[in-house]
């Protein structure tokens, strides 16, 4: 089945940027084989560099929650709502590390890939999207390691559990939408460069993954929800552990993500034209 | 009603001269505000550089037509806005069917995968499907010649493999309009000449081709039209033989400089170069007799005092390096004022044709300037009356040489240290 969007009648034509454009979807779907070769890629590299390289993306979640479990499990007898703390916290790392590590990969992916930018054309989207992708390999490894510990400490494994790919989803489009602005950002201004990690680290602590919502007055609980990833990691402990639902939350995030992903792709889009001229 | 497969009008495009470089978070907040735009707008309208100008053209489908033209006239820049890596400023351009380009050899190759794995990569990246790729998989190897080497990482192949893989991948593309822009000027002489050959099977293909390049050999071999740019602007646009006779007399004479000679760097504001000269028994010329001793003069000014200053002559033919010269031993100031630097050759050391000049200087580190293609030399045939083999080549060497048979010397021996015309002038 030959893409009209490669035929030979097909004619392209070549005009100077304008203000706002929409994302042409048709050649994005064109070159979706690009954009699996390029995650392909980044998952075979990561994993070809050492032998321990599969395994870290696995243990680095694992051992934060293990330091987690002791220093604010153990130590500072951190509440969590209930549940088995080490359960609890984990619940909570897996959409968290997901998405940092695919925001802060996304946001200098295409810096970092000047080298291609600068030489071929393909829709630049496919390199965030490429980078965030990559991460999902370990996000759904990582789950199987949860459902063992929820067998474990003998908790969860409710009807909840349905929700999970619709919460992976909506995690995947936050990443994406954040990602892509933050990259699209990072070409035009450079600061970002420096601003990104910081952000992704504040980012962590007013997001409910070592604390529960309860631990903050509720009068200020609204303030936390505007964080969209409160909701998500909420919703991901709801779905994991049997928490009930707070679908209040849960929507408002929802609303956040989808609006994060449409700016984020927008913006994206708008300073494309110019990326091969700044990078 | 010939289909066209390209087709330009009135392309312009403007580069801020800053370069278009990514701004600060003060830039992002100033805009924010107001403010800083004001400041910044004042600043950009002084520095604007017009890359390409007025620029059109169309190709019909199967054409294969030659891009030349000096550096900066604007051939990148035209390739890029049609590779679609930069957007015009102005202008709409059309394009039927699909374009691949090859603006470097090795787009995406990564070092740590294999060379099966970065044939499928750098396919992909090209815009080749899967399937597309692995028909061809065969075709590629072969033509790479790396059969043996091809589940190893890449980072273990020798340059010349990676550039032969490189540019079988590209080369086996099935498109309908290729640009392909100076790169087959990498690789060693055996690749060359295959590359070549492969270019020349992909344009009787029936593709159409754009190639940019300053061997103008291989454009007259392979190109049936010829566009060349100058300044920006589309200078010439019609048979090759024309382009390339307009291109080579727009050097200018041996005697003064080029029209648009000029020197980049930032040694060049310290410098200004006023005449260049070549000598040849005390008359300055402009064909000279390769079998008469030649002196170059380049004279000219500094415009301050530079502690250490190099100076050198580079000559270039079809667009190749031949040898570079220079005026001192290294570690030699320049006072400022006039200054005359001298080159001598001996009788016989150039060969008949056209020699593009390159002058360029360095000072302490960091500090240079370079003007490509300022000025040419024209050499006649005059051989004394040797046969016409003895003018292949691009500059004579200094040797000595023999032949013996049955323990006798068959012949005078022929050197190369020769006698014939006097030393310098």
């Amino acid at each position: 089945m030959r893409d009209a969007y490669f035929d030979h009648q097909h004619v392209t034509v070549i005009e100077p940027a304008s203000g706002w454009r929409m994302l042409d979807w048709r050649e994005l779907w064109a070159y979706r084989e690009l954009l699996w070769v390029l995650t392909a890629r980044d998952i075979k590299v990561r994993y070809k560099q050492t032998v321990l390289g599969a395994g870290w993306a696995i243990l680095r979640p694992f051992l934060t929650m293990v330091i987690f479990s002791v220093v604010f499990g153990q130590l500072a007898k951190m509440p969590s709502d209930g549940y088995p703390y080490p359960v609890f916290v984990y619940a909570a790392l897996l959409p968290w590390t997901f998405f940092s590590n695919a925001i802060n990969a996304s946001a200098q992916s295409l810096v970092g890939s000047a080298h291609l930018v600068s030489k071929v054309y393909f829709p630049r989207l496919i390199i965030p999207l490429a980078s965030a992708g990559a991460g999902l390999l370990d996000l759904i490894i990582s789950t199987g390691i949860l459902l063992l510990m929820m067998l474990w400490y003998g908790v969860g494994w409710s009807w909840n559990l349905a929700a999970a790919p619709l919460l992976l989803m909506a995690v995947v489009f936050a990443a994406l939408g954040v990602g892509t602005l933050l990259s699209a950002l990072t070409v035009a201004y450079r600061d970002f460069t420096h601003i990104n990690p910081f952000l992704v680290q504040v980012w962590m602590y007013v997001t409910p993954v070592i604390f529960p919502v309860s631990l903050v007055p509720e009068r200020w609980q609204w303030v936390l929800y505007l964080n969209p990833m409160t909701g998500l990691v909420e919703g991901f402990r709801s779905a994991f552990l049997g928490k009930p639902f707070d679908v209040v939350g849960l929507g408002v995030s929802f609303l956040v993500a989808a609006a994060l992903f449409v700016t984020g792709i927008t913006y994206f889009e708008k300073v494309e034209r110019r990326f091969a001229d700044i990078i | 009603m010939s289909p066209y497969a390209v087709r330009v009008e009135g392309l312009h495009k403007e580069y801020a001269v800053q370069g278009d470089q990514a701004g600060t978070l003060y830039d992002l907040l100033g805009g924010l505000l107001g403010a800083a735009r004001q400041r910044g707008r004042a600043a950009h309208a002084a520095t604007r550089f017009q890359a390409l100008q007025g620029v059109g053209f169309e190709l019909k489908a199967g054409e294969v037509a030659g891009v030349i033209g000096r550096n900066g006239a604007g051939k990148s820049t035209l390739l890029k806005i049609l590779s679609r890596i930069t957007a015009p400023t102005r202008g709409r351009i059309e394009v039927r069917g699909r374009l691949a380009s090859l603006l470097e050899v090795g787009t995406g190759f990564h070092p740590e995968l294999s060379g099966r794995e970065n044939i499928f990569l750098n396919g992909a990246i090209l815009g080749m499907k899967r399937a597309e790729v692995t028909r061809k998989f065969d075709e590629i190897v072969d033509f790479a010649e790396v059969d043996k080497f091809v589940d190893t990482p890449v980072k273990r192949y020798s340059s010349g493999m990676y550039v032969r893989l490189a540019f079988a991948v590209a080369a086996h593309l099935e498109t309908d309009v290729l640009l392909v822009d100076e790169v087959l000027a990498v690789g060693d002489a055996s690749f060359q000449r295959k590359s070549l050959g492969k270019m020349s099977d992909v344009a009787r293909g029936g593709r159409t081709v754009l190639f940019v390049s300053h061997n103008l050999a291989a454009i007259r071999n392979l190109c049936s039209r010829a566009l060349l740019f100058e300044g920006g602007r589309l200078a010439f646009d019609g048979a090759v033989e024309g382009a390339l006779g307009r291109y080579e007399r727009s050097f200018g004479t041996a005697v003064g400089w080029a029209s648009d000679a000029r020197f980049d760097g930032p040694l060049a504001p310290s410098i200004r170069f006023d005449q260049f000269l070549c000598i040849q028994d005390a008359e300055p010329a402009a064909i000279h007799d390769p079998m008469r001793a030649l002196r170059m003069e380049i004279r000219g000014t500094a415009l301050r005092d530079i502690p250490v200053l190099d100076l050198k002559v580079s000559l270039f033919r079809d667009g190749l390096h031949v040898t570079s010269c220079h005026d001192t031993d290294g570690d030699v100031p320049l006072r400022q004022g006039p200054f005359v630097s001298t080159f001598d050759f001996p009788a016989g050391t150039f060969k008949p044709g056209r020699y593009s000049i390159g002058i360029g200087a360095t000072a302490s580190a960091g500090s240079w300037l370079w003007g490509p293609d300022v000025a040419a030399l024209d050499f006649s045939d005059n051989t004394g009356g040797r046969p016409l083999d003895r003018n292949a080549g691009m500059l004579s060497i200094p040797y000595k040489a023999r032949r013996l048979q049955d323990d006798a010397p068959a012949a005078a021996e022929t050197s190369r240290v020769s006698t014939e015309g006097g030393g310098p002038p």
